[in-house]
């Protein structure tokens, strides 16, 4: 809410919550102040020098993917607050969402003011608020619905945060030091993410004949998503020779070795079945997105579409 | 100058953290640096987790301390590398920690290379009950009420307790 706006509405009980505060005191709604998009902004990576030999189209693309998968999977978990199955787990969930969004918000950071270097700059929330569905360039896993099955929750988050771990893992000595940087905090964040996701498995998996049967179809209905987390993109190529990405296809021996793991020891069979596809060889990182993608973008965007550039 | 630089220190070690305010800043391992060039004041923090939302609080409390210090123009700055670990807090902050009734987290010492093991089952180093002491207790839950916490219980004194997590 801007100060005018407070001072036209009298009656306003944020009014005196606003007057007892410093005019740039966050403090009462605790961390969603938009100062916070000036913190990340004026991070002193963020507008560190495109390195050498390397096209800033591709390094704003490629933050953008890095950062889309973060923001869009953030935004999927967060709604299981209020509805997860025992509050440590819905707590659990939140820390996680909470995490992944942190990444995101370097990550979109970066790309709005790589873009800004050649033309027409953008913030996080520009980047967040503002695209369509098409300018996303997530990939499917992050998008899809949990439809509040846990097991969902449970087999998904083990299936992205071990291939985010193992492709954050190989980043950290990007050539990029936002991604590196991202890469450093991520890795620790996501270890703790697939663990929690792994003890999940094993309890669901080898547990009662009902918690084995949700947890074996959870993985039956994510599997057909999971080719494409090794696809690489046109960008992804071309960044990996200035040492700035790496290829996502060669996470895959290291995540299948982490996936075949935890399902051996939680009874559950690896999923015989075929990767979903792409529609003329273009996926999500290309912008072509499941039906679930337009869903949580439309929860996500609302607000900030019905009050473009409001401040609280 | 160099009063000045002592002053600006001295404002900025006072700023608790928000989120657990037995610490300070400087017991958390936060502060990266702090730059005085005449009235003005530069305070470099790192967060501790990628979407901590207490940076912001930290920034703005940073920014009250030194006003009234009597620093003009105050900018925090954040740096996202080196990454924050556990292993920056100080040892009077750990002390701290456990006479507030939170576990201190162990020291972790330099990530080995290779890929992250996965571990499924709780790691085995026992974290030690700040209530009575009694050295093996067991995990509730891995997420407690902050980012940096977990839940934990002591068998011994049968009381809960926030063990700081080891990252």
């Amino acid at each position: 809410m801007s100060p005018h706006a407070a001072e036209e509405d009298a009656a306003n009980a944020y009014q005196s919550l606003s007057e007892t505060t410093a005019h740039d005191d966050p403090r009462w709604a605790f961390g969603t102040g938009v100062e916070a998009a000036s913190g990340i902004d004026g991070a002193a990576e963020i507008t560190s020098p495109v390195p050498d030999g390397v096209d800033p189209a591709d390094l704003a693309a490629y933050c953008r993917m890095l950062g889309d998968d973060a923001l869009i999977y953030s935004h999927r978990l967060s709604e299981w607050v209020s509805n997860a199955p025992e509050l440590e787990e819905e707590v659990a969930l939140a820390n996680t969402a909470l995490d992944l969004l942190g990444q995101a918000r370097v990550l979109l950071a970066r790309a709005g003011h790589v873009e800004g270097l050649s033309g027409r700059g953008r913030d996080e929330d520009a980047l967040a608020y503002e695209r369509t569905d098409a300018q996303f360039q997530n990939v499917a896993l992050a998008e899809l619905s949990d439809d509040l099955d846990f097991a969902r929750a449970v087999a998904r988050l083990l299936i992205f945060s071990s291939w985010r771990l193992a492709l954050l893992h190989r980043l950290l000595g990007s050539a990029d030091p936002v991604v590196a940087a991202v890469a450093g905090k991520g890795v620790k964040e996501l270890a703790y993410h697939r663990d929690y996701a792994a003890r999940w498995t094993l309890r669901l998996g080898d547990g009662t004949d009902e918690s084995h049967r949700r947890m074996q179809a959870a993985l039956d209905t994510l599997w057909p998503y999971v080719g494409e987390l090794f696809r690489t993109s046109d960008e992804e190529r071309r960044l990996i020779g200035a040492g700035v990405a790496v290829d996502p296809a060669d996470t895959r021996a290291e995540v299948d070795a982490v996936l075949d793991e935890v399902l051996a020891k939680a009874t559950l069979t690896r999923p015989d079945r075929p990767f979903i596809g792409t529609i003329g060889g273009r996926s999500g990182r290309q912008g072509v997105h499941t039906e679930h993608l337009g869903h949580a973008l439309a929860e996500m965007q609302s607000l900030a579409r019905q009050h473009p550039d409001t401040t609280w | 100058m160099v009063t000045a630089v002592v002053r600006a220190r001295a404002a900025v070690a006072a700023v608790v953290d928000p989120e657990m305010p037995m610490l300070t800043l400087d017991d958390l391992g936060v502060v990266r640096g702090v730059a005085v060039d005449g009235a003005a004041v530069t305070v470099t923090i790192t967060p501790t987790y990628s979407g901590c939302p207490a940076v912001e609080e930290m920034r703005h409390d940073l920014r009250a301390s030194l006003t009234e210090a009597g620093f003009e123009r105050v900018e925090v700055r954040t740096v996202f590398s080196p990454p924050w670990s556990t292993d920056w807090i100080s040892e009077d902050g750990r002390r701290k920690l456990a006479e507030a009734g939170v576990a201190p987290p162990d020291r972790v010492g330099p990530r080995a290379t290779g890929p992250v093991p996965l571990t499924l089952t709780a790691p085995s180093t026992a974290v030690r009950c700040p209530h009575c002491g009694a050295p093996a207790t067991e995990e509730i839950s891995r997420f407690g009420p902050t980012a940096c916490t977990a839940l934990r219980r002591c068998p011994a004194c049968r009381e809960p307790f926030e063990h700081m997590k080891e990252m």
